[in-house]
């Protein structure tokens, strides 16, 4: 027999009443946004806040990703902040009094060409520097660790050795973001769901307000965490924010055995794939290329990313795919998010997370709360603004690393 | 877990004069071991209609509380059983979480349920996979009575037809049933014609076993085909095991059926207890009797003509209708003598020791919804139909809008989407003369949509009109209504989820059906709800307040309809196919030579030569000395070439490169660097001026097509005035260059045509002429290792007998093949960068040493207004510079991290100086060095470094870029 | 897998074509005259819609050439193809259906 999943509580969150005026409103009930309400109450004491979702909370890219939790990033502001980020993981689960599964496996990114084994022991070396756990594996090694991968030089892109971050995790994705929303709930924070917000009230520069399908709320802060329509939300805040929405597919096989207790990766052929607690294979692969708000891909991503899984992992090729999904992520120019402040007094934006914002769902809720609560970004996200797009000061994850020779 | 057979020792199939079994050939066994037991069965069978014919109804205990659970089902919509199959054939792996009802036997094959989590094989598959790609003006889903009627009409009108059916036989649920009459015959026949003209069609494609499992924008739809699982060991030659289809329809007809839902009441999960139509399936199809006594527990008319058969074969022992008021079916039953009971309900089982169905607790079922007064029946198996689901899945992943349906009792399709039709009881009627008549329309619609016009023929059959189909799809608990109630309602058999659970959740705050789905985790198994779904929605709306079917709304489908093999969508993606992989006209004399390799974007190069006895460091030093001391060798074929013609094209040059290009005489080349709008180095190559209007571009190996595209994409979009054109000729030659003090010597003996005197032919020159071998060529003195170089470059398939003609000229002279790892060597002590290692993406050209390459007089070139931008002026940015290690002998690897002193025991974090894009053992220096990207570097010559992942750390001084002949002195060879 | 009409070739597979981002965006006439801001604008912001855009493609492995489409970022349909340097047709939003 399987084992049962851990029981949830009782009790999640209640479903209030919408006031008329709030402290602080946040956009979008997602990991983000409900974090973000958690450390407003828990970190600054504003309480009167109101989570604002369209949908069902956590019903947005919290609901569909693939829950992979490191911080082996390539430049050193990214390293610091998802290293951060991910120490707060380590314990969130006691401290939201939530058994989310956070399972920390380790994460292993293959690297394939010399360029990638020249690339990963320059992350590698720098994520030590930085703080971040990371090791350099040699084939042999991966092999030791985990056997299922396939070492063969009888392969296309046989592998060169492998990045390894012991302390890289994996969580149940939907349990944090009712973890969040529970203890916000408890402190007094309203969570409003199915309501649209669908304009800002402003005095001048200063927002003063956010129009919804239930009526006017006034606030003289709000906090836009809403990936994959940030745009939408800033044009009607009256900015603009540099991201595209572009689909990411990710997809599930049927439950098996435990045989892939760890992550592993693959930049260059494009494939991450995890076991889950249940048992199933979850994968995900690049986003789709164009621009795109209908959560869905083609095909054709999917059937290359099977071919490089059961590449890699051959045992693989008998597994079933019982479930492809897709969902709406932020492609930022710099593949770095963007959490601070904006052209409008009073409004407060986390976004361009891309594929990646599961992970930095406790960093990205506790610095867009400080920023919120003090007017000013923290230590963390100070580098991570909106006007880094306007002095040219990227963190360009992207370029850093991905560069093909 | 060995699971138990209830009843053994007893043939549960019914005598062929009775119920044939349309889908078995009774004059064909097969030998089966399932569970555990041996047992035959007929070609045709199924593993659950093999079981259920031997007398074993459990298929495996659930996957959390392990309670016994049987065949649920006929089809694919079966959530209990899943099977780990091996099969006995040479070459195949067992394949796990198969579901029963849809695999066929084979002789000698073993299956094992396994407890709802299968087991993976720990080897890689040997067989064959591949792809197909079809372009239907029709594509019909479904080859039941409606999609087969639908394909004929299409194929009669002229119309390009490919109808698919997942499961072994054409004709759907038809299969098999007694005495329905289409066209005045019987259905066998009918269906056996339709079959037959169609295969005869050649614009018809009729497949079986064929799953159409994704839809897709613009009517492109994906398929799997089974195509050798059936088959014993005869699997004929090169005939793949799987082949997915990539369809693209003009027009679709849907005539996908529907699928029966259980109802959620007490102790619902026992074995024995199955669906109606699976009963039904398994008499039709396979002539098995599911049971020796059998009730059926109804909300609608469609298990009336099952009732019928079962009373004639003496095994119905009542049939209790969830209606109050008789349909005419149920009339019709009673009058022939059917125990029907109507208005009333089960509300609970008995179980036998053997977990099995023992009896069914019938309630009253009171106009309130509360439960009456009870009888007993023992029974050991209940057929259930509590509605019928249409299977939406294609029109739904298409968003076509779905809507619950009130006299359906089910989710169909709220508005048809464009270029969609829908057949059969996919659009919600049971009604074979209907499934017949909207098949016909539809195959006629289609096809006239596609310019095939006909008047639709509708085979004719009886209309079978049916009564109302009750709202009831959970019995309340004869309990009472604590959760506790409602601990074995199960709602999700594969999930073992109960009402208790949904109750768990709505407690808990939820209301939506997408938090309860994901709280509970029904419909998420491997039947992704297909009998389960509709119930768990009811039972929330039944729980919720003022909540209806309508507003909860049913989840998103999502691809895959049903279960997909990885392999077989792989295909031939597989091993060396994985990835196309290109090799120099050349490649096989560095085989020859015994050549290791490297990969370089898709092209394999030469990353070394080592001979015998050498290690690797040995033979690359070996090469760098050949190189800087005699004269070297090195197949360059793979650099990207593009040629650039018009008058204009030294304008569109002067635009796209940071340097100029206007000036360039001809005869001469310049060397020139790419930067993207954001002023970020991409690319780099030397740009030969073939005439005025005609330029001969290289690029890095692995940008060729980026490069291509990049300046197709500026030409077209922006600068479409210029007259210029753009044509990859990567592949029209190959190159090798000489390289050394005794380059010249090589290269006189080749074109005795060419005056080679240093002063006749300058650097950066070329010259076009024609070898003494008679090979057209073009000579270019461009240099990536300092010494003196000729690039020679000649028509791709005289390749081979260049590099041939090179080495004999050389011969005298030692000339020595040298591959990628000398040649990094080579040109890091010149400090000459290779864009992608030097660089990665966030770069100008003055950050790696080439301020120089950057024009200060041009109004502009793509990327130049960036370098105003604030993260230019910094004075911190990362430079490219050489360092060497303290110790001459140090090495680190590349890619190593470097801090500065004061960082070297600061505790971490620290951020990083930069770090080492190459370091090298330099014979030249007589020691390691290397180049490295460090912050502000090229104001910190003089410096100190460390490499902290090194122990001890490794101390390096930074030095000016250029390490060996920074003057320039050897360009021009031995005299 | 979108079906995309390129104006040279007919319907090809979106697999022969790459995307181009948001289209009718020139170079500036003289990026010298820019602000940085203004830099900044055109080189790292587009528009991002929910709806109807106009959008830069090219059948790469088909005729190579540019072009736009008008495409729905939602239902991904394309409304309309046309030459590069030709200008936007006038397409009312909610045209026709998802297909």
């Amino acid at each position: 027999m399987a084992d049962l999943l851990p029981e949830h509580p009782d009790f999640l969150w209640r479903n209030p009443r919408l006031k008329s005026s709030y402290d602080v409103v946040i956009v979008g009930a997602g990991g983000h946004g409900l974090a973000t309400a958690y450390y407003l109450a828990k970190e600054h004491g504003i309480t009167n806040v109101a989570v604002i979702d369209k949908g069902w909370l956590g019903g947005g890219n919290m609901a569909r990703n693939t829950t992979i939790i490191r911080s082996n990033y390539m430049l050193d502001k990214s390293t610091r902040f998802f290293d951060r980020s991910l120490q707060m993981w380590e314990g969130l689960d006691e401290e939201l009094e939530y058994d989310f599964l956070f399972s920390q496996r380790g994460l292993i990114t293959l690297a394939h060409t010399d360029a990638e084994v020249r690339e990963s022991i320059r992350r590698v070396e720098s994520n030590v520097l930085n703080g971040a756990d990371a090791e350099w594996l040699t084939p042999q090694e991966v092999k030791e660790l985990l056997p299922i991968v396939n070492i063969s030089d009888a392969i296309r892109h046989p592998v060169m050795g492998a990045t390894y971050q012991a302390r890289a995790a994996i969580a149940k994705h939907d349990h944090v973001a009712w973890a969040y929303a529970r203890k916000a709930s408890a402190m007094g924070v309203d969570i409003i769901q199915n309501t649209e917000v669908t304009g800002f009230l402003k005095d001048g520069d200063k927002v003063i307000g956010v129009e919804t399908t239930r009526g006017n709320i006034a606030t003289e802060k709000v906090g836009i965490a809403v990936a994959g329509h940030s745009s939408l939300l800033a044009e009607k805040a009256g900015f603009q924010v540099p991201i595209q929405s572009r689909t990411l597919q990710a997809l599930v096989s049927e439950l098996f055995e435990p045989v892939h207790p760890m992550i592993l990766t693959s930049h260059h052929i494009h494939v991450y794939v995890s076991q889950a607690h249940k048992g199933e294979l979850v994968m995900g692969a690049n986003t789709d290329p164009y621009t795109a708000y209908g959560a869905r891909g083609g095909f054709h991503t999917i059937e290359r990313q099977l071919a490089a899984a059961v590449e890699l992992v051959p045992i693989f090729a008998r597994a079933h795919l019982i479930r492809v999904w897709g969902g709406v992520v932020d492609i930022s120019p710099d593949s770095t998010p963007i959490i601070g402040k904006t052209p409008v007094e009073g409004i407060y934006i986390n976004c361009g997370w891309g594929s990646g914002g599961f992970k930095g769902t406790p960093i990205g809720g506790y610095t867009l709360a400080h920023t919120i609560a003090h007017d000013e970004p923290h230590e963390y996200n100070k580098h991570f603004g909106l006007d880094r797009y306007y002095t040219g000061h990227l963190v360009d994850e992207h370029s850093a690393s991905g560069v093909l020779h | 877990m060995t699971p138990i057979a209830v009843t053994t020792g007893t043939s549960f199939r019914v005598p062929a004069a009775i119920a044939p079994g349309a889908a078995i050939n009774r004059d064909e066994t097969v030998e089966v071991t399932i569970d555990g037991h041996t047992m035959t069965a007929y070609r045709g069978d199924t593993v659950t209609s093999a079981l259920l014919a031997n007398g074993h109804r459990r298929v495996g205990d659930s996957i959390y509380l392990g309670r016994p659970r049987g065949v649920l089902a006929c089809g694919v919509e079966e959530p209990n059983s899943l099977l780990t199959v091996t099969r006995a054939k040479a070459e195949t792996i067992s394949e796990t979480m198969l579901i029963g009802p849809t695999v066929e036997v084979t002789n000698n094959m073993v299956a094992e349920h396994v407890q709802g989590i299968g087991k993976l094989a720990e080897t890689a598959d040997p067989e064959y996979y591949d792809y197909t790609y079809e372009h239907p003006d029709v594509l019909v889903v479904g080859a039941g009575p409606a999609g087969l009627a639908a394909a004929l009409q299409a194929s009669r009108a002229g119309a390009r037809v490919v109808i698919l059916d997942e499961r072994a036989t054409f004709g759907g649920n038809l299969v098999g049933t007694p005495d329905a009459v289409i066209d005045g015959k019987p259905v066998e026949t009918w269906i056996a014609e339709t079959v037959a003209e169609l295969q005869a069609n050649d614009d018809v494609t009729l497949l079986n076993r064929t799953t159409v499992f994704g839809g897709y924008e613009n009517n492109y739809f994906m398929a799997t085909q089974r195509r050798t699982d059936h088959l014993d060991d005869q699997v004929p030659f090169g005939v793949s095991r799987e082949r997915t289809l990539h369809l693209r329809a003009k027009q679709v007809v849907l005539a996908t059926g529907s699928h029966e839902r259980p109802i959620v009441f007490k102790n619902n999960d026992r074995p024995g207890i199955m669906l109606a139509s699976g009963i039904a399936g398994y008499l039709n199809r396979y002539g098995v009797l599911a049971g020796s006594s059998i009730a059926l527990l109804t909300t609608n008319d469609s298990v009336y003509l099952l009732a019928q058969q079962l009373a004639e074969l003496g095994h119905l022992v009542a049939v209790i209708d969830v209606r109050a008021d008789l349909s005419e079916a149920a009339l019709q039953a009673v009058a022939a003598g059917i125990d029907v009971i109507a208005g009333s309900v089960v509300c609970d089982t008995t179980a036998s020791d053997q977990g099995a169905l023992a009896g069914i607790t019938v309630a009253e079922y009171l106009a309130d919804g509360e439960l009456g007064a009870t009888r007993h029946f023992e029974v050991d198996t209940l057929g259930v139909s509590g509605g019928w689901s249409p299977v939406i899945h294609l029109h739904s992943q298409r968003q076509g809008k779905v809507v619950w349906d009130h006299e359906v009792q089910g989710f169909v399709i709220g508005q048809p989407r464009a270029d969609f039709h829908y057949a059969g009881s996919v659009t919600g009627s049971l009604s074979l003369g209907e499934a017949l008549a909207n098949g016909a329309n539809a195959g006629a619609a289609a096809a006239d949509a596609t310019g095939h016009f006909s008047f639709a023929t509708e085979p004719v059959a009886a209309a079978g009109h049916r009564g109302p189909v009750a709202a009831l799809r959970m019995v309340p608990s004869p309990d009472g209504e604590d959760q506790d109630a409602y601990a074995n309602h199960f709602v999700d058999l594969h999930r073992d989820q109960t009402v208790q659970d949904v109750l768990r959740a709505t407690g808990a705050g939820m209301s939506s059906v997408e938090h309860i789905k994901r709280y509970t985790s029904i419909s998420t198994g491997n039947d992704q709800g297909k009998t389960g779904a509709v119930n768990a929605i009811g039972v929330m709306s039944e729980i919720l307040d003022g909540h209806t079917m309508d507003d909860i709304g049913t989840t998103t489908f999502r691809a895959p309809y049903s279960p997909i093999s990885y392999v077989g969508l792989a295909g031939r993606q597989r091993g060396e196919l994985f990835d196309a992989l290109r090799k120099t006209a050349m490649d096989r004399a560095h085989e020859a030579l015994d050549a290791v390799f490297e990969m370089a974007g898709e092209w394999r190069r030469a990353s070394y030569y080592p001979r015998a006895g050498e290690t690797k460091a040995q033979a690359i030093r070996r090469e760098t000395i050949a190189a800087r001391n005699g004269v070297g060798m090195i197949d360059s074929s793979t650099l990207g070439k593009i040629e650039v013609r018009g008058k204009d094209s030294a304008e569109f040059l002067n635009r796209i490169y940071t340097n100029g290009f206007l000036k360039l005489k001809v005869g001469r080349g310049r060397y020139g660097v790419m930067t993207g709008v954001d002023g970020k180095v991409f690319d780099d190559g030397v740009t030969l001026r073939l005439a005025e209007d005609r330029f001969f571009m290289h690029t890095t190996s692995g940008g060729a097509q980026r490069v291509l595209n990049w300046l197709e994409n500026w030409h077209q979009t922006e600068w479409s005035h210029l007259d210029a054109t753009f044509t990859s000729v990567s592949e029209q030659f190959a190159t090798v260059a000489v390289s050394g003090p005794k380059a010249r010597r090589v290269v006189e003996q080749l074109a005795s045509d060419v005056d080679f005197a240093p002063e006749a032919f300058e650097f950066m020159e070329f010259r076009e002429t024609t070898l003494d071998n008679g090979i057209p060529a073009r000579i270019s003195r461009i240099s990536f290792t300092g010494e003196l170089s000729y690039e020679i470059a000649v028509p791709t398939q005289y390749g081979r007998a260049l590099w041939d003609a090179v080495a004999q000229a050389g011969a005298a002279y030692d000339i020595t093949p040298y591959g990628l790892e000398a040649q990094r060597i080579l040109r890091a002590e010149k400090g000459f960068v290779i864009v992608g290692q030097d660089t990665d993406g966030t770069n100008s050209p003055q950050d790696v040493g080439m301020d120089w390459v950057v024009s200060k007089i041009k109004q502009d070139f793509l990327g130049k207004r960036s370098y105003q931008l604030d993260d230019f002026l910094r004075d911190d940015r990362e430079e490219l510079v050489a360092i060497m290690a303290t110790d001459k002998n140090s090495m680190v690897r590349d890619g190593a991290a470097l801090v500065s002193a004061e960082d070297l025991d600061a505790p971490r974090p620290v951020s990083t100086s930069g770090h080492v894009t190459g370091y090298y053992d330099s014979a030249a220096l007589d020691r390691t060095f290397g180049l490295a990207l460090v912050r502000g570097g090229s104001k910190r010559i003089g410096e100190k470094l460390y490499a902290p992942a090194y122990d001890p750390p490794v101390e390096f001084e930074i030095t000016p870029l250029i390490s060996f002949d920074p003057e320039g002195t050897r360009r021009d060879g031995e005299r | 897998m979108m079906l995309i009409d390129c104006p040279h070739c007919g319907l090809r597979d979106e697999t022969e074509f790459e995307y181009g981002s948001q289209a009718h965006v020139p170079y500036p006439q003289d990026p010298q005259a820019l602000t940085n801001d203004e830099w900044a604008q055109w080189l790292y912001f587009r528009d991002n819609p929910m709806g109807l855009r106009a959008e830069r493609w090219v059948h790469l492995t088909g005729c190579r050439k540019w072009f736009n489409a008008v495409r729905d970022t939602v239902s991904y349909e394309f409304k309309a193809t046309y030459p590069v340097g030709t200008p936007r047709p006038n397409i009312p939003p909610h045209h026709g259906g998802i297909r």
